[in-house]
């Protein structure tokens, strides 16, 4: 009886030792250190890193390590970090165009500038159990001498809405000069209607798989956009800041980002005439499926701006910016298991009260439980 | 366990752990800025009785929908010379409220009390003390829903109109369908109110048996929902009414029955099944309120059979 009365305390303080138990599983297998789980499940931690919204693989390793791999848990473990670190200035705006890649695609154009890069990717791999891996065999990567990185400044490649760009093809999205810094999301509270900053901020902290279905969703009739990717990038970024003082940047580090570029027909209105449109997903590491989801939701939420009638859910963006963020829906979905007990006995008191009535009467009353 | 009747359970009572308290965080968990923030969003919520106020909910180390608003509210009011009450369902020592009070145990290092009088801040989840609150005492809510009509229209743009136009036909619609379709309003919990004759307010999940202490209440109401970002309050001595019609006016629970362990018939029961024939009984649902009614019969050499 876990409501005992009396005695929470002892079993709040019993439950985190059989989780921590539950954590370390048997003793006899050797424990997973921080360091391993940053080197070899990169892709947890990247998601981790991106939903959690803080570039830190060593901290996103260790929340990982502490929810048991339970990743919304270990996201919900860096927010909670997160959101008590001081702000201690602005970094200037990302240039994806000076990316050092390590894995660039694009599915409009055969061949462009820069070519296309395949790197590391699940895409072409065929989805056999490799036992070679449970058999903890040394898996050797090969060599890759024909990819040997040159020396020296690495090109800076183009990215594929620059060359669409020449010909007045896409859309052009110019920073006013007076641009305000976008608002911070973590500050402050989220209110309708929302711009677009705000809606990609929103969105780059969402969670992955609710993003994943609405995206998915614009592609099987509800809000079609006609996409393709313009381009898919991953490499590292340097993040540069402005100290007050100075009038140069001062790089601060560098950081690896996926970045997707989606293009959509758009047909023109009476004032503009048909050209394509974009959808923009960013996210720190390589979180390719993130981030082509939130360009795919990114862009269908931009429907008023274009005109568009808004006719499904991944166009509402009351509906979407509110619903994707895993730690409120975790939260307030998991609370249902706290205790009830007062509104449950409301509605026994009701339903019995209407199943007397119902008895005395003939005629019945169905109560609406939603 | 399973052998051991409910009222042995509440009466097993176990000596309280010695909480520690946190030295590397900052008092109420809060840093000192965001706690002003709240403030802020605090006073205005004071000043329009039953307004929504937006606020920059943090992520706090406990999960949205667990209490999060009312922590927010509690760690930027409290001060070292505080003396807290959380309770959840009533009741001081359901898990939820336990954890709540360690939090902040471990983060201020307060005192704690069990006692509705003695506490001059109170969190509470979905009750309201039986023990009438009084002046200077503070009241804060935790509240998952805030707006009252997002059952009836989700889109906050829409529902933010309608308070700004006072426009809420939209509920006593909903109200008046209950009773054509029931014969009365078949509302029992988060019973929507009128607060100063001008907004309609979520009185957050307390039963409609709590509705009638928040009306000019001497004790500082205050709602905090962490989730959706919101803070709204009730100022002393301000006027709550419940929504009802003429002919059909607001009513609260009645139950024809009395408490099992300390024989009250005024306040709110709860239901516990003590075993597999479906054997019931009913006892206060706010714990303190009936221990101490229990030990003031026991000075008074009053035995009351608890069966």
């Amino acid at each position: 009886m876990y409501v005992a009365v009396k005695g929470g305390e002892t079993a709040i303080l019993n439950s985190y030792r059989l989780l921590a138990q539950q954590r370390r599983g048997d003793e006899t297998v050797p424990e997973l250190s921080v360091r391993q789980i940053r080197q070899q499940m990169k892709l947890a931690v990247d998601r981790v890193m991106t939903e959690g919204s803080v570039y830190d693989p060593d901290l996103a390793a260790l929340a990982i390590k502490q929810a048991s791999g339970d990743l919304v848990e270990a996201i919900f473990l860096l927010r909670a970090y997160r959101a008590t670190l001081p702000r201690l200035g602005e970094t200037c705006a990302l240039s994806t165009s000076d990316m050092v890649l390590s894995r660039r695609i694009s599915a409009t154009f055969k061949d462009l500038p820069g070519g296309q890069v395949l790197g590391p990717t699940y895409d072409y791999t065929q989805r056999l159990l490799d036992f070679t891996l449970m058999a903890e065999q040394q898996a050797t990567p090969g060599t890759l001498e024909s990819l040997a990185i040159t020396s020296g400044k690495p090109p800076v490649v183009p990215r594929v809405m620059d060359l669409l760009n020449q010909e007045g093809l896409i859309e052009i999205q110019i920073t006013p000069q007076d641009d305000p810094a976008p608002k911070d999301l973590t500050r402050e509270p989220l209110r309708f209607p929302a711009d677009r900053a705000t809606r990609l901020q929103n969105l780059a902290r969402g969670d992955e798989g609710f993003l994943l279905a609405m995206a998915y969703s614009t592609q099987r009739g509800y809000s079609h956009s006609h996409p393709f990717v313009g381009e898919i990038r991953l490499g590292e970024v340097a993040v540069e800041l402005m100290p007050e003082e100075l009038d140069f940047t001062i790089s601060i580090g560098d950081i690896e980002l996926t970045e997707c570029e989606m293009v959509n027909q758009f047909a023109g209105s009476k004032t503009e005439p048909p050209q394509f449109t974009r959808g923009y997903g960013l996210a720190f590491g390589h979180c390719e499926r993130k981030a082509m989801a939130m360009s795919l939701v990114d862009r269908s939420l931009r429907a008023p701006e274009l005109g568009e009638a808004i006719e499904a859910p991944a166009q509402e963006q009351e509906f979407v910016l509110s619903h994707s963020d895993s730690l409120e829906a975790s939260g307030f979905v998991q609370h249902l298991k706290l205790p009830h007990y007062v509104d449950f006995q409301s509605e026994l008191e009701l339903v019995r009260r209407m199943r007397a009535q119902a008895a005395l009467v003939a005629t019945g009353c169905k109560k609406d439980l939603a | 366990m399973s052998s051991a009747s409910p009222i042995n359970v509440i009466k097993a009572s176990q000596p309280e752990v010695q909480v520690q308290t946190a030295p590397d965080v900052n008092f109420a968990y809060l840093d000192e800025r965001t706690k002003r923030m709240i403030r802020r969003a605090i006073l205005k919520a004071v000043a329009i009785p039953g307004y929504q106020v937006p606020f920059g909910s943090r992520e706090m180390p406990l999960p949205y929908g667990w209490g999060t608003g009312g922590i927010q509210v509690t760690a930027s009011v409290i001060g070292p010379e505080d003396k807290l009450k959380v309770i959840d369902q009533g009741s001081d020592d359901t898990v939820n409220a336990v954890n709540i009070r360690r939090f902040f145990q471990r983060t201020t290092g307060v005192q704690v009390t069990t006692l509705t009088r003695e506490a001059s801040i109170i969190q509470t989840r979905h009750r309201i003390p039986e023990t009438p609150l009084q002046e200077g005492q503070m009241i804060v809510y935790q509240v998952p829903v805030p707006e009252p009509m997002q059952r009836l229209e989700p889109r906050e743009t829409e529902t933010r109109t309608l308070h700004a136009l006072a426009e809420y036909g939209l509920m006593h619609v909903k109200l008046y369908e209950d009773i054509a379709r029931c014969g009365h309003i078949a509302t029992t919990y988060d019973y929507p109110v009128m607060v100063n004759g001008r907004y309609l307010m979520a009185p957050s999940p307390i039963p409609k048996f709590d509705n009638p202490k928040m009306h000019m209440s001497p004790a500082l109401q205050i709602f905090g929902a962490g989730r959706e970002k919101r803070i709204y309050a009730v100022p002393p001595f301000t006027s709550v009414e419940s929504l009802g019609f003429d002919d059909h006016p607001f009513e609260v629970q009645k139950w024809n029955t009395v408490c099992a362990l300390c024989g009250s018939a005024s306040s709110f029961l709860d239901e516990i099944i003590t075993d597999d024939q479906g054997s019931r009984m009913h006892v206060c649902s706010d714990s303190d309120f009936c221990q101490e009614r229990q030990a003031d019969q026991t000075s008074a050499g009053v035995k009351h059979d608890a069966l």
